[in-house]
């Protein structure tokens, strides 16, 4: 699913009440079934360009466009179930819900779109190398294996636009690899288009196209 | 996966603060069941004993006196009126039975009442539509000497059909009759007090010692009571009278070599008269009410009526007493609500993070407020099942000793309809104190949640 980006401006407002512009970007595109790096530095408005994407937040203006459908002016419901459908976040720190096994996990990435399967949520657990550990809580799977469940989580609606959020940050050299490796590899195989930030040379040089999130104050991102 | 999972494992996993939280739901419902059930039965108890019955004859005095030692024996009897008296009511046109009363007296073992009474009472309802009935093979009260026991002295002193008892003067402990009752029959369990009375046959209860009275004083009692002269009195039983003086100036050796027969109408007594009267119930109804007024006017004794009087004391007493319980269990059950409220709103600091997960995985603001809502429900339905449960057990652990101690029956595995509006009462509750911290989750900042 293609994504696209128009005129999409985003600021906070700061305690003193002044204004603090996050995101400025004029333009940006991602085909359907590409892969990109976005290269930014911490604060750069890496992950509210994520929020935004995925309409967790709403921008102050511009529009967003994912498989030709402006989402910016959905109601909130509507974007829920948008995201619910045809997103897919890996997040940093995985934010897997510790009272809840790997699969469970798994069919909670379901549930809210409404199509659940426990085949093929056990079969994503198996494609990460987790056959046997799909029963265990969060608390007794490494951080490898924690990431790898929010990977099949994520791909668990069967989204066509993958969003992750420096999904190898948090884990070891070994694992970064693996991770890269498994989630490249299955949105290639599924079609699914990846736009992946993070603030790391090595992650990028993973992918054909990289993008520089330079300048917060005056994002201009183009294809 | 659907809600009601996804609650249940959010609550699993904080096994102990949910358990807590449910357990002080548990034991507000626990409470307010067992005080419901206890009210209940005791209530039911008290309005259907003596339900069968349209009056009860006493000497003058208080009438929930009377009813209390006549009808529930919790109570000790006024004092006693003459036999001739009773005779008076058996010839009622108005009466279809007049059965006397006399009690006072305890069974040796175990302690229980003893009411000499005729047969009849046996055969009249001891409440709407229920009778007594004794085991098969098993007889009433036929000979001076027999008794029918109630099933709770059957059980607990483990008397059967053919033992021999003997009985406690009343109020003198040291006081053993010598003269022994046989029982001929174990009434079936009526859940009244009459479970745990002995009866024993009027004829015999006259002739144990002690228990027909002084010849002078039972002429001066009548002469008393009915507004007659002695002379009168001591005309109108002349032949007994002449007996029993010819016998006065025996010793104990010569009198015990006599045949005695029944004791003489002159030295008997009764504490109370049950009375059946004739007709539909409604005449039934205005017949009482014209004999209540008539012995007021007489002011020789007084009749009370069992149903009224023991709802005056429902109400009055009982009745306040149930509603302080009530009001107290409801407190205690508003008490754990605030608890619930308190440990879900002080979770949703905790738990911002795992409801920002949610929604970005597409849950919409009101899948997660019905979540948290869900929660609470599901908090109050453990503790509400398992306060009901619990409640039970109190009162079947209560029961015996309720019974013991006070002499009322509970019966242990009762139910009061009451019990089905718990359950949807506790589920408003946990929707109103989960309402708040649902409000919370509904509006919680994804992107914030995700950050923390």
């Amino acid at each position: 699913m293609s994504l696209e980006l128009i005129d999409v401006r985003k600021s906070y407002r700061e305690p003193g009440g002044a204004e603090l512009p996050i995101l400025n970007i004029s333009h940006f595109t991602l085909e359907e079934g590409e892969q990109v790096a976005l290269i930014g530095q911490s604060g750069g408005g890496k992950t509210t360009l994520l929020n935004v994407i995925s309409g967790l937040t709403r921008p102050d203006s511009g529009r967003v466009i994912i498989g030709g459908l402006d989402v910016t002016d959905l109601p909130e419901p509507a974007r829920d179930r948008f995201r619910a459908e045809r997103i897919g976040i890996v997040f940093q720190t995985f934010h897997l819900l510790p009272a809840f096994t790997a699969l469970e996990n798994v069919l909670l990435g379901m549930a809210f779109a409404g199509k659940q399967s426990r085949k093929y949520a056990t079969e994503l657990l198996d494609l990460m190398g987790l056959k046997a550990r799909m029963n265990h809580k969060p608390g007794q799977l490494s951080v490898g294996e924690q990431q790898r469940v929010s990977v099949a989580r994520a791909l668990a609606s069967r989204p066509r636009l993958m969003l992750a959020d420096e999904p190898t940050a948090s884990v070891d050299l070994a694992n970064q690899e693996n991770i890269l490796k498994l989630l490249q590899e299955t949105c290639r195989e599924k079609n699914v288009s990846l736009l992946l930030v993070t603030h790391s040379q090595e992650v990028s040089s993973q992918f054909e196209r990289v993008e520089q999130l330079s300048d917060f104050n005056q994002i201009e991102v183009h294809a | 996966m659907n809600l009601v999972t996804i609650a249940f494992k959010s609550m699993k996993h904080r096994l102990v603060p949910s358990l807590l939280t449910s357990l002080s739901v548990a034991l507000g419902v626990a409470l307010m069941v067992a005080v419901l059930i206890l009210n209940t039965v005791v209530t039911k108890m008290f309005q259907e004993t003596g339900s069968g019955y349209d009056l009860v004859v006493g000497p003058q005095g208080s009438a929930t006196q009377l009813i209390l030692s006549t009808i529930y024996h919790i109570d000790n009897p006024i004092e006693n009126l003459p036999w001739r008296y009773y005779q008076e009511w058996q010839e009622d046109p108005r009466v279809k039975y007049a059965i006397p009363f006399n009690m006072g007296d305890t069974t040796e073992v175990g302690n229980f009442p003893i009411v000499g009474t005729t047969p009849q009472y046996f055969i009249t309802e001891y409440a709407p539509d229920k009778k007594f009935r004794v085991g098969k093979n098993e007889n009433g009260l036929r000979g001076t000497w027999d008794a029918v026991i109630g099933s709770e002295v059957a059980k607990r002193n483990g008397w059967k059909q053919g033992t021999k008892f003997k009985m406690i003067h009343a109020g003198q402990d040291d006081h053993v009759h010598e003269e022994e009752f046989t029982v001929q029959g174990v009434l079936a369990p009526t859940g009244t007090p009459n479970d745990r009375t002995a009866f024993v046959h009027i004829d015999g209860f006259f002739m144990m010692s002690d228990h027909s009275k002084p010849v002078r004083d039972a002429i001066k009692m009548e002469a008393q009571f009915f507004r007659e002269t002695e002379e009168q009195v001591t005309e109108r039983h002349k032949k007994d009278i002449d007996e029993i003086l010819r016998h006065e100036g025996e010793s104990d050796d010569e009198h015990a070599h006599h045949n005695h027969g029944p004791t003489p109408d002159i030295q008997k007594e009764v504490t109370s008269i049950l009375l059946v009267l004739e007709g539909t119930s409604l005449q039934r109804a205005n017949r009482a009410l014209i004999i209540q007024g008539e012995l007021r006017e007489g002011r020789r004794s007084q009749a009370a009526n069992p149903v009224q009087i023991m709802a005056r004391l429902i109400t009055n007493l009982v009745g306040n007493i149930r509603l302080a319980f009530l009001y107290m269990t409801s407190l205690i059950i508003v008490v754990s609500g605030i608890g619930i409220f308190v440990s879900i709103y002080n979770s949703m600091s905790d738990r911002k993070r795992e409801i920002a997960v949610m929604r970005a995985l597409g849950a919409r603001r009101t899948t997660v407020f019905s979540l948290i809502l869900m929660e609470s429900v599901l908090l109050c339905l453990l503790g509400g099942i398992f306060g009901l449960l619990f409640g039970h057990a109190i009162v079947f652990v209560a029961a015996p000793i309720i019974e013991a101690r006070s002499g009322l029956l509970i019966e242990s595995l009762a139910f009061t309809p009451v019990e089905l509006i718990v359950i949807p009462i506790l589920v408003v509750m946990a929707s109103l104190v989960g309402f708040l911290p649902g409000l919370t989750a509904y509006q919680s900042d994804v992107a914030e949640g995700l950050q923390s």
